[in-house]
C-alpha cells in the first residue's frame, strides 16, 4: 500500500564545532491522507528537526544523512533543491510556533501571502490576491481587504498565526506540518488555533503533523502518535494505544506527569527523574536507560529494536519484549544497572 | 499618516533652526575670542589700512552687534564676503569649492555603498570560508589605517611608482585617486555593518518562514534578507554622505583637489572669520539634511518605524 508520506529511517545530524550531535537517529513512520499524526516529546528531543528534515529546510551545519522520505511513493531526500521548492509550501507547508517572529516585519502580510500562490500557482497578481482575501476570510480574519495591506506588527499574535496558516494552506497543500502551533499562545488563543485548524482540515481534507509537548493537544486532535526521545522513536501507535495501553516507560512517564485536577492539592507533580541525554554522546544501548525506573542491564548494553506490541502499536523498549520472552527481570539488574550507569557516568565526568 | 507627518517636519524644522544658531553662535564667538585677525600678517600693515579694512567688513563694531549683524545676513541668506580671497562672496566660493567636492564625494559615497553592501552580503553567505575570511581582514586593516596613510600610499604607488593616474585634481583622470581613498574607509566600515546585519537577519524566523514557502534562496537573500539587514547601514550612510560630499581636509590637500575640504583649511589657516562661519554653516546644514533624509530611508525600509 502506498501512503501519502513515508518516513523511512531518517538520520540527520548537525557537524557541529564541538561534535556530531544526531539530532534523529533512524525515525519512520508513515502518514495516510486526511489523518493528524502526533509527534510528542521533550525540548530537544527532534520533533522539529524531524519536520525541518521532511521539507530539507535544515540550516548549516544541519545535514539529512540517511534514510528516505517518500511523498506519494516518490523520494524527496536527494531531489535536486530545484524541485524540492516545487514541494515546499506547495506539497508540503508548515507553520512555526512563534507567529510574532515567522513573518517578515517589513513586508505587508498580503504580499507574503501572495508570494506563495504566485510561485506555486503562476496566477497572475490579480487573482493571487483574490485568493489570499479568500484564505484570509476562510482562517477567520475580518476585513481582509484591509488586512492585506497591513503588516505583521499590526496584528496580534493569534492573527499573526491565523496568517500563517492561511499562508501555509493557500495552495491547498496535502500536507500542513503544525511545529507546536500553540506555544507562543495564550490559553484561550490556543483553543481557537487548534479548533480552526482541524476546522480547515474538515474543509480541505488535507493530513495534519502536529508537533507538540502538550498531551492534551495530542488526545484532542490526533489519530497516530509518535513518542520521541534523544532523537529517536520510542513509541509509535493509534492515540487510544499510546493513552491507554503506554509501552515504553518515557510515555508512561509523560502521562504519569500530567497534572490532574482531581488531585489533592497537597500532591506534588510525578517529574522524569534525570537530564536529557547529551546528544554528543548517546549511549550505546537505550538513550531512556540513565533515567528509566525499569532500566536492565541489556538496555544500557543494546539498543532496543522496534517491536510491534499491538496491531498499531511500536514501542522500542526491552522490558516489552523481555515480558514477551518471560525472562525474569531481577536478574538482569533493574535499577542497580541504571545506579550502576549513573555511577560511571560522574566517574567519566570527573 | 499625513497630518502626523507635516507635524513631524515642522518639529524637525524646527530643530534644525535651532540646531544651525547654535552652530552660528557657538562658532562665532569662539572664533573672535582667538588672538588673531584676518588681517594680521607677515608683511605688517599701517594701523590706518587696518582701520580702514576693519570698517569696510563691519569689525569694528561691538560683537554682540557684529553677531546680530551676521545673523540678519545669513537669513537673507547672506553669507558676507571672504577677507582671504578679496573680491568674491562666501556663498560663490563654497558652491565652487563643493561642486568638486560633491562630484567625488557622491561617486566615492556611491561605489562605498553599493561596493559595502554587496561584500558585506557575501561574507555573509560564505560566513567561516575563505572569502569571508579574506574580506575580514581586508575590511579590517581598512578600517585602521587613517585616511592620510591610505591617501599617501595611493600617491606614492599607484601614482608616482606605477602611473596609471595623475597626481593632481585638476589634471584629466585625477580624480581617480581622491575618489578611491575617499571611499576606501566607508567602504570597509559598511561592509562590515552589513556582514554582522546580514548574519543577524538570515538566522531569523521569517527567512525560515520564506524557504519553506519554496522561494527560491537567491530571492530569500535579496527580497526577505535584504531590506531588513539595511537599516544600520542607513544609520551609517546618512552622515557618512554628509562629510564626504562636503569634502575631505585630507584627502583634498594630498591630491590638490580645489574643493570645500581645502577651502576649509586654507580660510581657517587665513583666519578668513567669514568662511570659516560660512563653510561650517554649509556643514552643518548638509548633516542635518543628511541625517533627515536617512530617517525617512528608515520608515521606507521599515514600516515598524514611527517618525513622529
Amino acid at each position: 500500500m502506498q501512503h501519502l508520506l513515508e518516513v523511512k529511517n531518517l538520520q540527520t545530524t548537525f557537524f557541529t564545532p564541538s561534535g556530531e550531535v544526531r539530532a534523529v537517529g533512524n525515525v519512520s513512520f508513515n502518514l495516510e491522507p486526511g489523518k493528524v499524526l502526533g509527534i510528542v516529546g521533550e525540548s530537544g528531543s527532534g520533533k522539529s528537526v524531524t519536520a525541518y528534515s521532511i521539507l530539507q529546510i535544515l540550516t548549516h551545519p544541519g545535514r539529512i544523512v540517511g534514510g528516505s522520505v517518500k511523498l506519494h511513493g516518490q523520494e524527496l531526500v536527494g531531489l535536486p533543491e530545484e524541485e524540492m521548492r516545487k514541494v515546499r509550501g506547495n506539497k508540503i507547508s508548515i507553520i512555526f510556533q512563534d507567529p510574532m517572529t515567522s513573518l517578515n516585519p517589513v513586508f505587508t502580510i498580503g504580499n507574503q501571502l501572495m508570494e506563495a500562490i504566485i510561485l506555486h500557482t503562476q496566477r497572475p497578481r490579480e487573482q493571487a490576491r483574490e485568493r489570499a482575501i479568500e484564505m484570509l476570510r476562510l482562517v477567520g480574519i475580518n476585513e481582509p481587504e484591509k488586512r492585506i495591506h497591513q503588516y505583521a506588527y499590526e496584528l496580534s499574535g493569534g492573527m499573526r498565526q491565523r496568517v500563517m496558516i492561511a499562508m501555509a494552506l493557500a495552495c491547498e497543500p496535502d500536507i500542513l506540518i503544525a511545529d507546536e502551533p500553540t506555544t507562543a499562545l495564550d490559553v484561550t488563543i490556543q483553543a481557537q488555533i487548534l479548533e480552526l485548524m482541524l476546522e480547515l482540515q474538515k474543509k480541505l481534507g488535507m493530513a495534519i503533523i502536529m508537533i507538540t509537548h502538550d498531551l492534551g493537544v495530542i488526545a484532542n486532535m490526533c489519530d497516530e502518535v509518535v513518542v520521541m526521545y534523544a532523537g529517536r522513536i520510542c513509541e509509535r501507535g493509534t492515540a487510544p494505544e499510546i493513552f491507554y495501553n503506554p509501552r515504553h516507560e518515557y510515555t508512561r512517564g509523560l502521562l504519569r506527569s500530567i497534572p490532574n485536577i482531581d488531585n489533592d492539592e497537597k500532591s506534588r507533580l510525578i517529574p522524569i527523574m534525570g537530564t536529557p541525554v547529551d546528544l554528543l554522546n548517546l549511549p550505546k544501548g537505550c538513550p531512556f536507560a540513565p533515567r528509566c525506573e525499569r532500566a536492565m542491564k541489556v538496555c544500557l548494553n543494546q539498543f532496543p529494536e522496534e517491536y510491534w506490541v499491538a496491531k498499531d502499536h511500536i514501542a522500542s523498549c526491552w522490558v516489552n519484549v523481555l515480558e514477551k520472552v518471560g525472562a525474569p527481570l531481577a536478574e538482569l539488574g533493574g535499577q542497580e544497572a541504571a545506579q550502576q550507569m549513573a555511577r560511571e557516568g560522574e566517574e567519566a565526568a570527573q | 499618516m499625513n497630518s502626523k507627518f507635516l507635524i513631524y517636519m515642522f518639529k524637525r524644522l524646527g530643530m534644525a533652526l535651532l540646531t544651525i544658531f547654535l552652530v552660528i553662535a557657538i562658532t562665532f564667538f569662539v572664533m573672535h575670542a582667538i588672538p588673531a585677525s584676518p588681517f594680521s600678517s607677515e608683511k605688517a600693515k599701517s594701523d590706518a589700512v587696518i582701520k580702514a579694512l576693519e570698517i569696510k567688513y563691519g569689525f569694528d563694531k561691538p560683537l554682540g552687534v557684529q553677531f546680530l549683524n551676521y545673523l540678519w545676513g545669513v537669513l537673507h541668506f547672506d553669507f558676507g564676503l571672504s577677507t582671504a580671497w578679496v573680491g568674491f562672496t562666501v556663498a560663490d566660493l563654497i558652491m565652487g569649492g563643493f561642486s568638486y567636492s560633491a562630484s567625488i564625494g557622491f561617486t566615492a559615497a556611491f561605489i562605498a555603498i553599493i561596493l559595502g553592501i554587496l561584500f558585506g552580503c557575501l561574507a555573509a553567505l560564505n560566513r567561516g570560508k575563505w572569502l569571508d575570511s579574506v574580506i575580514q581582514v581586508v575590511t579590517t586593516a581598512l578600517v585602521s589605517m587613517p585616511s592620510f596613510v591610505v591617501a599617501t600610499l595611493l600617491l606614492l604607488f599607484v601614482s608616482f611608482r606605477l602611473g596609471w593616474f595623475p597626481s593632481l585634481g585638476n589634471q584629466p583622470g585625477g580624480m581617480v585617486l581622491p575618489i578611491v581613498s575617499l571611499s576606501l574607509y566607508p567602504m570597509a566600515y559598511i561592509t562590515r555593518l552589513q556582514r554582522s546585519s546580514m548574519l543577524d537577519v538570515l538566522g531569523a524566523d521569517y527567512i525560515r518562514t520564506a524557504r519553506a514557502k519554496g522561494v527560491k534562496s537567491s530571492k530569500v537573500i535579496y527580497k526577505h534578507a535584504l531590506k531588513n539587514a539595511l537599516t544600520p547601514v542607513i544609520t551609517y550612510a546618512g552622515p557618512m554622505m554628509a562629510y564626504i560630499l562636503t569634502g575631505s581636509m585630507v584627502v583634498e590637500n594630498i591630491f590638490s583637489v580645489p574643493g570645500l575640504g581645502r577651502l576649509f583649511t586654507n580660510s581657517m589657516l587665513r583666519t578668513d572669520y567669514m568662511m570659516i562661519m560660512g563653510v561650517t554653516i554649509f556643514l552643518a546644514f548638509m548633516i542635518i539634511l543628511m541625517n533627515f533624509i536617512s530617517d525617512v530611508l528608515y520608515k521606507v525600509m521599515d514600516p515598524r518605524i514611527d517618525l513622529a
